[in-house]
């Protein structure tokens, strides 16, 4: 892979070169700390790649314009942090409904509420899931080191556009704010997806009829087809409906979306699992703390191993079955009271002991903690 | 071969505490072609508040971020240093101002501790009380040696603002020259 450049950046600068390379060109947000630099930095760079960039009056305002920007046909980002966020999910619900290729990004800080704006948490997990009302389609990517935040953004962008639906992708005040060494390549160094589209769009009338992975074929605003968009149950024309066999349809079409490929959105990593008799599960920035816990332990010779899901949702539930299998007990850390432990204990289904270890202070979770749980 | 060592900066919001993290990073990360990580905590005010710093520095990729058992700790005021030198490795080193910290005898024998007016340098000889951070990160090059000189030199000019170069440059062998003064 071909190095444009390597820079001492921070995860939420790496958010804006990442978006930038995965072919971003519109961005719209509202600072809040400690998301704000993403939007300054997409400030910087879309005016040089010929993107715009919009500080809008709100959070709602924001992603509004970045779903508008989407449906006309350019790869559209916002990011925020958990206030924010709260106000964005009646507008990301409609994303999911109407199928519109966007990513959403949540730097989370502690919360609920105003919480700590400065402070790191991972509590917003269950609301990137089921933070919208209704049965909703999502896609939550949860990456740790700050190089890897540059590609699981552009990963982000490719899922967006492949299945026509929204990406959450969540980083914390910790990695968010973190600098280490990123090399920055062009979008001709790495995978890049485009959203499926009719062969021929001018006069195209049934813009959610779909493709073999279920995407429905939708002509950007401005191809030359006239069509309707909305947030009702709807037909294959895009027009609401009350026919309950086309209602019920397009429900399943939206959880079939994800759920039938589902195994080319989930990314996990495996550290020391194979021989392992511990378990430990961790995702986002906490995983560099389990990371450690894992390195010390083993030069002692306990068997631990650490597996990492990057993509949160759908959940990796054939992988973590697989890898809590042989094990004597699961240690799942997180810093929020316990959320996406929730989804260990529910394909575990209790048969493995698991010792949660859960910090809502402001402080990172430490390696001692998680060793002293593994150990315990 | 450096298999981790742990920096923490620490001071009050405004005396570049973490621009200085962010410059010794850069330096070790893509200067010195080490693995560097950075990381911070403030307060929400902008400034006034504590501040903190932190650099992990290795020749292997890091795991855990964050210092817990720094190898260096630079103290800026006496909260800082009440607050963060019980934290420092026995025998670590302590850089603080000494003009505005105070050790304690029972301290001064557990870490090895220097002395230097930073602020008081940077105010009278520099001329700006902004370029406090240059002085220390000047000390740090040459007492611990972390980062080459070079590579150092080459992210203080990267990171500073245009047209103060020349200054940051002064203060830089200011604080290496007061290091060697109580090496």
């Amino acid at each position: 892979m071909k190095v444009k450049e390597s820079k001492f950046i921070s995860g939420n600068e790496a958010v804006a070169y990442g978006a930038i390379t995965a072919g971003c060109r519109f961005f719209a947000g509202y600072p809040i700390s400690p998301s704000s630099e993403i939007a300054e930095n997409m400030s910087y760079l879309l005016p040089k790649y010929g993107g715009k960039f919009i500080q809008m009056e709100d959070e709602i305002a924001s992603i509004g314009a970045a779903i508008g920007a989407s449906i006309a046909g350019k790869k559209s980002m916002t990011a925020t942090s958990g206030p924010g966020f709260s106000l964005k999910q009646e507008n990301l619900g409609f994303a999911c409904m109407a199928e519109i290729p966007l990513v959403v990004v949540d730097v989370m800080r502690g919360g609920p509420s105003t919480g700590a704006p400065t402070s790191p948490a991972q509590a917003d997990i269950l609301q990137s899931r089921w933070g919208t009302h209704g049965d909703h389609p999502i896609i939550v990517i949860a990456p740790t080191m700050v190089q890897e935040i540059f590609f699981e953004v552009i990963r982000a962008f490719n899922l967006a556009e492949r299945f026509r639906n929204p990406v959450v992708l969540l980083i914390d005040e910790i990695n968010g704010h973190m600098r280490a060494k990123v090399d920055i390549v062009d979008e001709s160094e790495v995978e890049i997806w485009h959203r499926p589209k009719p062969e021929n769009p001018v006069g195209w009338k049934t813009p959610y009829k779909r493709n073999e992975e279920l995407v429905p074929l939708m002509p950007d605003f401005g191809d030359g087809a006239r069509f309707n968009i909305t947030g009702l149950d709807h037909s294959e024309t895009g027009f609401p409906t009350g026919d309950p066999k086309v209602r019920q349809q397009l429900h399943y079409y939206l959880r079939d979306k994800i759920e039938k490929n589902k195994d080319k959105m989930i990314k996990s990593e495996y550290l020391n699992t194979e021989d392992a008799e511990i378990m430990v599960i961790a995702y986002g920035s906490t995983a560099r703390s389990a990371m450690r816990a894992v390195e010390v332990l083993r030069s002692e010779g306990v068997k631990v191993g650490l597996f990492r899901p990057i993509t949160l949702y759908p959940v990796p539930e054939k992988e973590i079955f697989e890898v809590c299998e042989n094990v004597k007990k699961i240690v799942v850390p997180e810093m929020n009271l316990g959320q996406y432990v929730l989804e260990v204990e529910r394909i575990t289904k209790g048969k493995i002991p698991i010792s949660k270890v859960n910090r809502t202070d402001g402080e990172p979770i430490t390696p001692e903690q998680i060793i002293e749980a593994i150990k315990d | 071969m450096i298999e981790r060592y742990e920096i923490r900066f620490a001071g009050s919001g405004g005396q570049g505490i973490i621009t200085a993290g962010i410059i010794l990073g850069e330096a070790a990360a893509i200067y010195d072609e080490k693995f560097a990580v950075q990381t911070q905590s403030y307060g929400p005010e902008a400034r006034g508040g504590a501040s903190k710093s932190e650099v992990i520095i290795a020749d292997v990729p890091i795991s855990y971020p964050k210092a817990t058992h720094p190898d260096l700790l630079v103290a800026l005021n006496q909260e800082s240093f009440d607050k963060y030198s019980k934290d420092v490795k026995e025998g670590g080193i302590v850089i603080v101002d000494s003009d505005y910290v105070k050790v304690p005898e029972e301290v001064e024998k557990k870490f090895k501790i220097y002395h230097i007016p930073i602020i008081e340098t940077a105010r009278n000889e520099i001329g700006k009380i902004f370029v406090v951070n240059i002085i220390f990160l000047g000390a740090v090059q040459e007492i611990t040696g972390i980062v080459s000189h070079d590579g150092l030199e080459k992210a203080i000019l990267n990171r500073v603002p245009k047209g103060t170069e020349e200054l940051n440059m002064k203060a830089y062998e200011a604080g290496i020259r007061l290091a060697k003064e109580v090496k």
